[in-house]
């Protein structure tokens, strides 16, 4: 009996994420969700700039390669070209938190029937480890050296947050990866937020709170403590909207 | 539609688009070409099409790109500054050869500039706007007749080269209002096996991608993408000769400024002297063969266009400098009159430019 399998929307690529990097993670469970609404024959996925470039090779899945922040704009020309098809993108904290802001938001407010990834590392990986748009206060980078000084360049980007007042929205939840429990809660998320655009129910975002040890430089093991001792508080866990809530408590 | 119509230019383009059978336009609203979001607007709904305004024009380059995947047929448009945000977008197109068309109904510039007609946009349509070794396909009409054919040409080009193909209009030819008629185009079946339509778990995954990271597949990949492009410039050229049998002076314009030549050059030859010119219908590929074979015959040539002079460039590097060029412009949305025109004609006949 097999009790453990790769998901079948994964290709054999190896990954090439650092060791300890929970992209892995977040990978498979985006593929499990496709496995288990049985839609990888119809999903369309579309890449992000960052350290999830290369997902089109991971994906065992049509995919489309965006431009720094535009993978919701892509995703809305496909979902827009074909209403049948599952789009989902898969975004990183710069991708689609600095660069890419507007077209998050305004995905969400025309609650395009699109499915977002949103992975928060609270660091830009791919480029070497500058501060992005979820580095914590005081949080130490390349490019805020100092720690993040917030008087000088601001406040952290909290999505969920945001896109709560987003009338569009339709399904906002922070989860994270960091242990087994969490693990299988991101996996709930996940696979809901694809199955509510099977549904028709609009502009899904789970944001994936995630470690960076490479660029944070610290242990896996380390890593995944400093991300509850730190990004937890900052970033809370839960659901922050969910329109098909109060349709079924109606 | 058969039966000939007035119409405003940029109206011409959107009916043009939906009988090539584009049904997605995805814009943002900028002057002079606003009219093109307005037709498509409430034309799209009427044909199960999809009109979308964006929240930026970086938005609806990137919204064209997904439309593109899918391997539909697919437009967007804008003026001058807003191409200038599309750019970005306009590069990836070229990176992952995906077909669209992108209208650009030129003002003047740069900057903010101003809502009057313009050609200021030669260099960005021509010499790589945006990053990157790519060509656009790059369609200059000069009436509302041709706003129209050049859109169903330009559809049709697109997807046999798998490229962008841009018309570069101006706020004239957007705005003015000439009969035409739009006759359906026989549908150009272009198979798309490349398209992202879902494996159907059937397939290898299909993926539209513009990134290399080894040096030696970019260079492979940009090699044989441009020998497409050598393909372009062989078969599709397109020009139109103007009086130039026996012409010893040889005018090259496009787009406005080629209708205003035309009177000029009539004029002229009503003075005895014999003008001509040769109009580049496409800006890319351009007409070199036929500039450089009119520089054995002509004397000089008068670059009439409304910049500072961009396309005197190609001009001269077409006829490879055999004869000297004159430019005849204005700029900042001024249009020269057929008697400025002619005003140069004269002076340049009387210079005498080299012998023939």
């Amino acid at each position: 009996m097999i009790v453990f399998q790769k998901p079948k929307s994964l290709t054999d690529v190896t990954l090439h994420y650092c060791p300890g990097c929970t992209h892995g993670i977040i990978h498979r469970l985006v593929a499990e969700a496709i496995d288990e609404l049985g839609i990888q024959g119809k999903t369309i996925g579309v890449a992000p700039v960052g350290c999830a470039v290369r997902a089109y090779d991971y994906f065992d899945v049509d995919m489309a390669q965006a431009a720094h922040g535009r993978a919701p704009a892509v995703a809305t020309g496909i979902k827009r070209a074909d209403p049948s098809k599952i789009v989902f993108t898969y975004q990183g904290d710069g991708d689609l938190a600095a660069i890419g802001t507007a077209e998050t938001v305004h995905s969400a407010a025309r609650r395009e029937n699109i499915t977002v990834i949103f992975v928060n590392n609270a660091i830009y990986g791919m480029t070497g480890g500058q501060m992005a748009p979820t580095t914590l206060p005081g949080q130490i980078t390349q490019t805020s050296p100092y720690g993040r000084d917030v008087a000088a360049v601001g406040y952290p980007m909290k999505v969920c947050e945001l896109l709560q007042n987003v009338d569009g929205a339709a399904y906002l939840e922070r989860v994270a990866v960091n242990n087994v429990k969490n693990v299988k809660a991101a996996k709930k998320a996940i696979l809901k937020a694809f199955k509510n655009q099977v549904d028709g129910v609009g502009f899904s975002l789970i944001e994936v709170v995630s470690t960076c040890p490479t660029n944070w430089g610290l242990s896996p093991v380390k890593a995944l403590g400093w991300l509850e001792e730190n990004m937890l508080p900052y970033y809370p866990l839960g659901v922050y909207k969910d329109i098909t809530a109060k349709e079924e408590s109606k | 539609m058969t039966e000939p119509v007035l119409m405003k230019g940029n109206e011409a383009i959107a009916e043009a688009a939906i009988l090539a059978g584009c049904r997605h336009y995805l814009g943002y609203p900028i002057t002079p070409q606003t009219e093109i979001a307005a037709y498509m607007a409430k034309r799209m709904p009427k044909v199960d099409g999809v009109f979308l305004q964006a929240e930026s024009e970086i938005a609806a380059i990137n919204m064209v790109i997904g439309v593109a995947s899918t391997g539909r047929r697919v437009m967007t448009s804008s003026s001058s500054p807003g191409v200038s945000l599309k750019s970005e977008g306009i590069s990836y197109l070229a990176g992952c050869d995906l077909p669209a068309l992108i209208v650009n109904v030129q003002r003047g510039g740069p900057g903010l500039g101003g809502i009057q007609p313009s050609q200021s946009d030669y260099f960005q349509a021509l010499k790589g706007g945006s990053h990157g070794d790519y060509r656009n396909i790059v369609l200059a009409p000069a009436s509302v007749q041709e706003m129209a054919a050049l859109t169903v040409k330009g559809f049709d080009l697109a997807d046999k080269y798998r490229m962008v193909a841009m018309i570069l209009a101006d706020g004239t030819l957007g705005q003015m209002m000439e009969p035409v008629s739009i006759s359906e185009p026989e549908a150009a079946s272009t198979e798309k096996p490349w398209a992202l339509t879902g494996t159907d778990c059937k397939r290898a995954p299909n993926i539209v991608n513009s990134l290399y990271l080894e040096p030696d597949a970019l260079e492979r990949t940009n090699i044989e993408r441009f020998k497409k492009y050598a393909l372009v410039e062989e078969n599709e050229v397109m020009y139109e000769e103007y009086l130039m049998d026996d012409a010893e002076l040889c005018l090259v314009s496009f787009g406005i400024t080629s209708r205003i030549a035309k009177n000029a050059i009539v004029a002229a030859r009503e003075m005895g002297i014999k003008a001509g010119m040769i109009r580049p219908i496409t800006l890319w590929p351009f007409p070199k063969t036929a500039l450089l074979a009119a520089a054995d015959q002509c004397r000089a040539f008068i670059s009439v266009e409304l910049n500072m002079g961009q396309m005197i460039e190609d001009v001269e590097l077409a006829i490879r400098c055999k004869k000297p060029v004159f430019l005849c412009n204005r700029t900042g949305g001024m249009i020269p009159t057929p008697e400025d025109v002619l005003a140069k004609i004269k002076e340049v006949n009387k210079i005498g430019g080299a012998q023939a």
